[in-house]
């Protein structure tokens, strides 16, 4: 009975929490009230810029700051004052952290000591974490001859050996380069899957984000804009704040009526919205063209500014007749049906459903 | 123009010799006085003053210890040597670790004081610490040397061991914290690992600080006789080379520590 209502709790819950410091005096929130619930076995991302308290909540989790207000669960007990060693998580930190003057074996096993773990099981267990994170072999060597991704393998390992409730990844391919990001990226979702452990991950970089979570709550000013899919958070962004943050966008902004915003010598379809209102455009939803084109589709005109050539796609930037300019990403495809140039006069068209409104309410 | 001759440096070949010459003269100037000190031990001198060679001998070493207050003056040393020591490298951690992680109040006043006392002549701190053992009624003798040697060394580890902190990645203690290590267990098997390394020398320093104090000790020390206070008191009568040896001695002992500290540094690397 008590199995089975575990299994229905939420791995983490964050119930109204704020975190605020006092700098010089004067009181500063830098986690202004979040509330979050993380199902069991999720891969869940806070992803934001530097300093918009997502770092300072995944603490708060972990048990290193403690909440000025709120509650912290963990699989629904109330772990808000527990120090961190009594928490049943563990975390993977942006600098790895790795014990310098114990080698890789010593550095896997050391949770493993501090619970007293039998011999024999550390023996086991800390073999077959090395052979997940293919370090097998490399048992004697010191961090420091380890190259940064080998590194970053220690550190996951010496988290997941404990077989913790949830594992915490605090921008753990930052200092990784590219190529090896991309491929750590894949590494870490197949060892989320095949160690079914929840991973919460923070983050400022939103591809990452996209690739790899199961949701994601984008941080801004410590406070969460939006929370939900890679999808749902890249096709409807919530915000200004979430549309130009996530991927690039294209902002539009003017007042609507019945449903259509008259836009520099073209009309935006905003189906059901009246007054004021924003509406955000992805760049690769715009088709550019040289004929005005028909259909209920949302059409302005507009002119070629810079081209840019950037191998499967190529960049438009477009004049708008009010001055707004618009970014637009057309595909290197075999069809390519536009090779519009510099100075050329343009429409660009989208399909009413890929405006979407942020910032206003809607009119029933 | 070959390819070796290219790797290497145009530079004037007087400019080479001078540079060369110039180190010898420094190694020789740095080392005489300690070569001075360890031949001496071996001369076999007839008169009173060991200053003139007269030839080669072993009778000093196989007398090392017949001059009963030498030896005592000695004893002394090295056990307030090693009393200090433990002392400071003790107090000096918690110190330097406290000033290097963490923010309280005090924290500016600490860091001048730890400075102060590495400035403050040794004859002011000495002639102060008298006074004060005298208005605190305590009796001038090895504890009340001690107290001073801690004194005087405390700021030296605590300056080597926060420099070490500081370079600490901040992370590794809550790394260990994070994998369920008490605060204590964190300190054992993290913290106090990664700054051994200041720790020792630190200590080294505070020991070499202490065996050859003159000063402060001179005006602390009551009766008890320390082994430089026994040299400056026998300089008229004439020094017998068993100081000598016993310098040589404490100096071949440094060495030896200097050396095992190198490789050990080596082996930690690799």
């Amino acid at each position: 009975m008590a199995e089975l209502n575990r299994a229905e709790l939420n791995a983490i819950e964050l119930d109204g929490v704020v975190k605020e410091y006092l700098s010089h005096g004067e009181v500063v929130q830098a986690v202004k009230g979040v509330t979050l619930d993380i199902a069991e076995g999720e891969f869940f991302s806070l992803l934001g810029p530097s300093g918009c308290g997502k770092t300072t909540t995944m603490r708060m989790i972990a048990g290193f700051e403690e909440p000025s207000r709120g509650v912290v669960r963990l699989h629904g007990a109330d772990v808000t004052n527990v120090p961190p060693n009594k928490r049943d998580i563990n975390m993977v930190f942006q600098s790895y952290a790795l014990f310098p003057h114990m080698n890789v074996w010593d550095n896997v096993a050391f949770g493993l000591k501090q619970r007293r773990t039998p011999q024999e099981e550390i023996r086991r267990r800390v073999g077959e974490m090395l052979e997940i994170v293919d370090l097998a072999g490399r048992e004697k060597r010191r961090p420091r001859e380890m190259s940064g991704g080998q590194q970053q393998r220690v550190a996951l390992a010496r988290a997941l050996v404990n077989r913790p409730r949830a594992l915490l990844l605090d921008e753990p391919l930052g200092a990784l380069d590219l190529k090896l990001r991309q491929a750590m990226q894949i590494e870490l979702k197949r060892i989320q899957r095949e160690v079914g452990i929840t991973f919460v991950y923070v983050t400022h970089d939103q591809s990452e984000a996209l690739t790899m979570s199961d949701r994601i709550a984008v941080m801004n000013d410590g406070l969460v804009e939006q929370l939900g899919g890679p999808r749902e958070i890249y096709e409807k962004p919530a915000s200004a704040f979430v549309a130009g943050f996530i991927g690039t966008s294209n902002l539009l902004t003017g007042v609507a009526a019945g449903g259509v915003l008259e836009l520099g010598g073209g009309r935006v379809l905003v189906p059901g919205r009246d007054g004021e209102v924003t509406v955000t455009v992805r760049p690769e939803k715009i088709t550019i063209s040289l004929d005005k084109p028909d259909g209920e589709v949302s059409v302005v005109p507009g002119t070629v500014g810079e081209v840019v050539y950037l191998g499967t796609y190529n960049s438009y930037a477009v004049r708008l007749g009010d001055g707004t300019e618009v970014t637009v990403f057309q595909q290197n495809a075999h069809d390519a049906t536009t090779t519009a140039e510099r100075g050329d006069p343009v429409w660009l068209s989208w399909p009413a459903q890929h405006s979407y409104a942020i910032g206003s309410r809607s009119t029933p | 123009m070959s390819a070796t001759t290219l790797t290497r440096r145009p530079r004037g070949r007087l400019g080479d010799r001078l540079l060369h010459a110039y180190t010898w003269l420094i190694i020789v100037w740095l080392s005489s006085p300690i070569a001075v000190m360890i031949l001496f031990g071996f001369n076999d001198k007839k008169s009173k003053s060991n200053t003139s060679w007269q030839g080669f001998t072993l009778r000093w070493y196989q007398q090392l210890f017949d001059i009963s207050d030498l030896t005592t003056a000695l004893k002394n040393s090295l056990t307030v040597a090693v009393a200090s020591t433990l002392i400071t490298v003790v107090i000096g951690t918690m110190l330097g670790l406290a000033l290097g992680r963490h923010r309280f109040r005090g924290r500016g006043v600490t860091n001048f004081l730890v400075f102060a006392a590495i400035s403050t002549p040794e004859l002011v701190m000495g002639a102060s610490l008298l006074s004060l053992f005298v208005s605190a009624n305590l009796p001038r003798d090895a504890l009340t040397i001690i107290i001073a040697h801690v004194l005087f060394s405390l700021s030296f580890v605590t300056v080597t061991v926060r420099a070490r902190v500081i370079t600490l990645d901040p992370s590794l203690e809550e790394a260990a914290r994070d994998l369920g290590a008490t605060a204590w267990g964190t300190f054992r098997q993290v913290t106090l690992p990664a700054v051994l390394p200041g720790v020792l020398s630190g200590g080294m320093l505070a020991f070499a600080l202490s065996i050859d104090d003159y000063v402060v000790t001179s005006f602390v020390n009551g009766s008890t006789v320390t082994f430089p206070l026994w040299i400056i008191g026998s300089v008229k009568t004439g020094i017998p080379p068993q100081v000598n040896v016993m310098g040589t001695l404490i100096f071949g002992i440094g060495v030896l520590i200097a050396v095992a500290n190198a490789v050990a540094a080596r082996r930690r690397r690799t």
